[in-house]
């Protein structure tokens, strides 16, 4: 338990803590199916049909889309930013101070890095899982491309660990529920804003490119846009490689910083 | 025999406070194990250690010859723990509550299904088999948190004030599931304040305050020691850690 090396201490003790989570879900299924599939459809609505009446073509690398087109893919990857981060934020905040999960779970076989990896993992799959439900909605307004779109479901996955570790790091960051908020205002939101979400970025000035390519959605969105598009190519190989290394490294920042609230 | 247990100048500190002192000790099989205090005097922080859910500041504990230093998990496979808080998984149900729990053991689920329906039975919780955890009393509660520590079949049953806060009829009830987990030659900690129960259950004890063991025995040595006989176990505590009221 004292070993510093964070690898050595996890096992696959690691699943039956993101089984305990999956089964909470399962048993509130419809509360956590619903939203994934029906934001998707308000977003489309609002924006693509709404403000998409008023700006109705978009230059995109080149290339003239849809509004509506353009945003979809920007959906996708808010969505799985969106349920991975809030999922371990949130959830893993009240296991802790309220529900007194982990406090029961330590003093079975399993590490407490088996615990917050489990976290991770359930986090993930909660992103996964709505960035695959957003797809499938836009796939039947017909603004996704195959087979190039299926790269977004491993895309999901993996983005999905690297958004649930920053959820479960500000989680062990908070002393109390409600500075959850200033993560939210911080860096969910202008994320969600600023990442080429809702307009691109090719035509704003260098600073701001500057400050958007620092933000990980930024890249998830060049990723999940290009795949949407049919538009695949190997510059987007340092999109997949920014967000591989923010994932192990937030991963590890996340265990172990929220490992010392777990055990003082 | 080799004790079960043993602790040899166990410490942890928390910045300038020692919270445990340097204490040692030693559990031998079949023994039901007393840990009494007055609140804040280490009991607890003790069974974290034990438990593995907090590290040592210093010294060691051994259980089964394994150390919580080099083999937390090893452990924690052998002990059954039944908390002070209430740590039930609030999101599951009596039955999944005990089952959820047994996977973190690596028990299959056809064995986790019928140790969970013995246990529900032997501790009387089967009107709530499907009852969500917030509906229980407290006395059900305990019940459940003590029929989960036993899920694993542990060597070793670490009860953390099993009865604080609990009706006489429960606390009875307890008190018997105790005695008869002893008949059955389990090895047990038990931390109270309430000096009675520690009468009734405990082989031998330790009283323990401000982190360090004051005195040891069996609860008739105790007596005789202190009060020549005269005078039950409260009488002693309270003779050797004082009247003064305490603080958590």
């Amino acid at each position: 338990m004292n070993n510093p090396c964070l690898l050595k201490n996890i096992s696959y003790r690691a699943w039956y803590m993101w089984r305990r989570n999956v089964d909470v879900s399962l048993v509130t299924w419809k509360t956590n199916v619903l939203p994934p599939l029906l934001e998707p459809v308000l977003y489309i609505l609002a924006f693509g049909i709404g403000l998409g009446a008023y700006v109705q073509q978009i230059s995109y690398a080149g290339q003239a889309y849809n509004y509506i087109a353009f945003m979809a893919p920007g959906m996708v990857a808010v969505g799985i930013m969106f349920h991975s981060t809030f999922d371990t934020m949130y959830g893993a905040f009240v296991r802790l101070r309220y529900q007194k999960t982990f406090d029961a779970i330590i003093t079975t076989p399993l590490s407490a890095e088996d615990i917050l990896a489990g976290e991770i993992l359930s986090g993930a799959t909660k992103g996964t899982f709505a960035g695959a439900a957003i797809l499938l909605i836009i796939t039947l307004f017909g603004l996704a491309a195959y087979p190039s779109s299926l790269v977004i479901l491993p895309l999901a996955a993996l983005a999905g660990v690297m958004f649930a570790s920053f959820g479960l790091y500000f989680a062990a960051l908070a002393p109390y529920i409600d500075n959850l908020n200033l993560p939210i205002f911080l860096f969910i939101n202008p994320m969600f804003l600023f990442s080429g979400t809702f307009f691109p970025l090719d035509g704003m000035p260098v600073w701001v490119r500057f400050a958007a390519n620092l933000l990980p959605l930024t890249h998830l969105v060049n990723l999940t846009r290009a795949a949407t598009f049919n538009r695949l190519h190997a510059g987007l190989l340092w999109d997949l490689l920014y967000i591989m290394v923010l994932t192990a490294v937030m991963a590890c920042i996340a265990i172990r910083k929220m490992k010392t609230r777990l055990i003082k | 025999m080799p004790p079960v247990i043993k602790a040899a100048g166990l410490r942890k500190n928390y910045d300038e406070l020692r919270a445990v002192d340097g204490i040692d000790f030693e559990i031998n099989r079949g023994e039901c194990f007393g840990l009494l205090g007055p609140n804040g005097a280490g009991k607890t922080t003790t069974v974290k250690m034990l438990t593995c859910a907090l590290p040592v500041s210093g010294g060691d504990i051994t259980v089964e010859g394994m150390s919580v230093n080099t083999d937390p998990r090893g452990i924690k496979y052998i002990l059954g723990v039944c908390p002070q808080d209430v740590n039930l998984d609030p999101d599951f149900s009596v039955l999944k509550n005990l089952i959820v729990y047994s996977r973190y053991f690596d028990i299959p689920y056809a064995e986790a299904r019928r140790r969970a329906e013995e246990l529900i039975e032997r501790f009387h919780l089967h009107d709530k088999l499907e009852r969500p955890i917030e509906d229980l009393s407290g006395g059900l509660k305990k019940r459940l948190l003590m029929a989960r520590a036993l899920i694993n079949r542990p060597k070793v049953l670490v009860l953390d004030e099993p009865t604080t806060g609990l009706d006489p009829q429960s606390r009875r009830q307890i008190w018997e599931e105790v005695r008869g987990m002893k008949s059955n030659g389990l090895t047990t900690l038990l931390t109270t304040h309430y000096i009675e129960e520690a009468e009734l259950l405990c082989d031998r004890l330790v009283i323990i305050d401000a982190g360090k063991i004051i005195e040891q025995g069996t609860p008739a040595q105790l007596i005789e020691k202190h009060l020549e006989g005269k005078g039950n176990l409260e009488d002693v505590f309270l003779k050797l850690t004082g009247k003064h009221l305490r603080d958590e």
